[in-house]
């Protein structure tokens, strides 16, 4: 800790010399109303001050050439109606979880079940903030901080520094129930900026769902540290409106022997980037990131864009990446992966594939792994495929009098089928599947 | 029951003939068998008659109880009773076997203008058609034809017949690659679905198959026709002779 902050003394000091922030920073800044915090008061302004000689990406960004920032940039996001898309209800609304509701990116204790569950601490980031002494002080942009290297996340430090609410857990044993934070809309110019900082502690473990959409722009931050030998459920479930622009960032920390599993399910939307940066710093530690994508271009441009960047720091540690988009009338899907194999970690077994399913011609995937390795004894393989319904498949189907479009979801299912197996528990993996099956559906009457 | 007259078939990408000029007909409750040298285009009839893509008649008819077959889609020949077990079922990861097998049962119902099986009802019918089949209830809940062996394959074909009851049965070499038990349980289980308002359809390589099947009709194909049909005997002497004599024979 102490090494930490006398770094940020010394970019602080550097900003204050050299950087001023742009017109466009100026005018984002300016657009936001930016919380004083109380024990996040030191990591606001020094994200601030990281965010002030970064500046916001463009198109020459390494990290930005396949998805432009534009709609991340402006000032203010585009309004968007409220009933603007999905009606269904949340995923995993029918399962006994503790419910927490977030209007916009803000709490909404009337609509959430009591903050009290056995083997876990819970708060919100507005409520605990006025405290000057608390345990999410040595996270609160801490992980965020250290993710920004070697590649620049601007709007994680963004979010560090703007976001009003989000929930603090610290896990202290193994609660019997998941928690669910469940993401509504009610304001249609609303800007929803929110941070989560969960804590396990050595041995525990915790399900955590997140399910819903917010904002007409949102730009969600999970920090997440996973002490030796816990166990991190994350399930994200994401059905937007075609005009949602979001992005978020998962940043965890993962130590010795402790888990991290983490699959999102992503649908529609018009812009969306979802960053993962997952440090491996404990031996014999295990990070899975997955995710399932379905877009679709048919009512507006669909881009999604999932970007992630694992290190692995210590002995016998295994990462895999699981990543299958789904697209079609002129969707498009980025997926940038990297593995990176820090000097001395031996024995790391890591795998990343990416794949996509594209429906029509119009739509395209465009990917890029990347492996960076500095120890000899490792395992690392990646591979990316783009390929359309397999006809073999889709005639052996219908020979047994399945109708073409119903054949056509059981192919798509059957092609993410690798992501949902990421999903541990059989009952979440059900739903998953149940919910999928539905939108598909729904999907092939428009 | 199925007709076909005079059927000429080509690729659709390719100017290459497969089937030039084949007729035939099975009546209701018969089985016929068709043999015939590799590359003869068996196959390419059975998915013709199906509905794959890929091929163009050319000329000709094909139908089905007074049927054109050759307009339906795919989906609409197996509701109007038309079943192919494939020669190499395809593999499907991540749509569990009973999942597939329940939405086709269902969706032909449906197109028939029948009553749905309930997911109980269903459950009962297939756990007897399996053990039937020998096929073990961990079977049923893998992924389609995922790590399935050969064997089990075709018994899975059997057993989506059975299910699917269809009242026009092609089987193309669904003896290829069983052993001596395996096959008896396919037999069994064709036998089993033997009777008058039910045709056969079987392709083979093999008398073996036809001990335990016992045919009406035995044509055997070459170069894309019929060049020749009799009865069980006929396999008997492609058995203990080759094609070589009867082909020689027919030209
Ligand atoms: N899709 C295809 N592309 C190219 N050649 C094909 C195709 N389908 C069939 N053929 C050719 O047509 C002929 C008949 O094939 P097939 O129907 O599989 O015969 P059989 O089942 O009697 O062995 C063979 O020469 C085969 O190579
Ligand atoms: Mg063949």
């Amino acid at each position: 800790m102490v090494d930490t902050a006398v770094k940020t003394e010394q970019v602080t000091r550097q900003v204050s010399d050299a950087a001023k922030p742009t017109d466009a920073l100026s005018a984002r800044l300016a657009a936001l109303s930016l919380p004083d915090g109380g024990f996040t008061a030191a990591a606001r302004k020094d994200a601030l001050a990281r965010l002030t000689q970064m500046g916001l990406p463009g198109p020459r960004d390494e990290y930005w050439r396949y998805t432009d920032p534009k709609p991340f940039n402006a000032a203010q996001p585009q309004p968007m109606a409220v009933d603007a898309g999905a009606t269904d209800s949340p995923l995993f609304s029918d399962l006994d979880t503790l419910k927490l509701v977030f209007v916009d990116g803000v709490f909404d204790a009337a609509a959430s079940d009591d903050l009290t569950l056995e083997g876990a601490q819970i708060e919100l980031l507005s409520a605990a903030e006025a405290t000057s002494r608390h345990w999410a002080k040595d996270l609160y942009g801490t992980l965020e901080t250290s993710g920004q290297k070697p590649v620049k996340r601007p709007f994680a430090a963004l979010n560090t520094i703007a976001a009003r609410d989000g929930v603090l857990i610290r896990v202290t044993g193994n609660p019997s129930r998941p928690v669910h934070i469940i993401h509504r809309r009610a304001d249609e110019n609303a800007d929803a900026i929110w941070h989560h900082v969960v804590k396990l502690e050595a041995g525990t473990e915790l399900t955590l769902l997140e399910t819903g959409m917010s904002g007409a722009r949102s730009n969600g931050v999970i920090e997440a540290d996973i002490a030796d030998g816990a166990k991190l459920h994350y399930i994200a479930s994401k059905r937007a409106a075609h005009q949602t622009v979001g992005l978020s960032h998962i940043f965890a920390r993962v130590h010795a022997e402790a888990q991290l599993k983490s699959f999102t399910l992503s649908v529609n939307g018009s812009v969306m980037r979802h960053e993962g940066v997952i440090e491996i710093v404990g031996d014999d530690a295990v990070a899975h990131i997955a995710a399932a994508v379905l877009g679709d271009g048919h009512i507006g441009p669909f881009h999604h864009d999932d970007t992630v960047f694992i290190t692995h720091a210590a002995e016998r540690c295994e990462s895999r990446q699981v990543f299958k988009k789904v697209l079609k009338n002129g969707a498009q899907g980025v997926f940038q992966g990297k593995i990176l194999v820090k000097p001395g970690a031996q024995k790391t077994d890591g795998y990343q594939i990416s794949q996509a399913l594209l429906l029509d011609e119009n739509s395209q995937f465009l990917a890029k792994p990347e492996l960076e390795i500095y120890a000899d004894d490792v395992i690392c393989s990646h591979g990316s495929t783009t390929g359309a319904i397999d006809e073999e498949a889709l005639f052996y189907l219908r020979s047994r009098g399945i109708p073409h479009d119903r054949a056509i979801i059981f192919l798509v299912l059957s092609f993410l089928a690798d992501a949902l197996a990421e999903v541990d528990s059989e009952e979440l993996r059900m739903q998953i599947n149940d919910r999928l099956e539905a939108w598909l559906t729904d999907r092939t009457g428009k | 029951m199925l007709k076909i007259n005079n059927l000429h078939v080509k690729l659709e990408d390719e100017d290459k003939q497969i089937l030039k000029g084949l007729s035939l007909e099975v009546p209701a409750g018969q089985v016929h068998a068709i043999m015939g040298p590799n590359g003869s285009g068996k196959s390419t009839l059975s998915y013709v008659l199906s509905g794959k893509d890929g091929y163009d008649v050319t000329e000709g008819t094909a139908s089905l109880d007074g049927e054109d077959l050759l307009e339906m889609e795919p989906e609409e020949r197996a509701a109007a009773g038309l079943f192919l077990a494939f020669q190499y079922p395809v593999e499907i990861p991540g749509v569990g076997n009973m999942t597939f097998l329940r939405t086709a049962v269902n969706a032909q119902r449906k197109a028939r203008g029948e009553d749905e099986l309930s997911a109980g009802e269903f459950l009962k019918a297939v756990r007897a058609k399996a053990a039937d089949l020998k096929i073990d209830a961990e079977m049923l809940k893998r992924p389609v034809n995922v790590g399935f062996s050969g064997g089990e394959k075709k018994r899975n074909e059997i057993l989506q017949m059975a299910m699917l009851e269809p009242r026009m049965c092609i089987m193309d070499e669904t003896d290829s690659g069983l052993d001596v038990d395996a096959m008896r349980l396919v037999a069994d289980g064709v036998n089993a679905l033997r009777s008058p308002d039910r045709s056969f359809l079987v392709i083979t390589h093999y008398q073996r198959l036809l001990d335990h099947i016992q045919p009406d009709v035995v044509h055997i194909m070459a170069d894309g026709r019929i060049v020749k049909t009799g009865g069980p005997e006929l396999a008997l002497e492609v058995e203990k002779n080759g094609y070589g004599d009867l082909l020689s024979e027919v030209r």
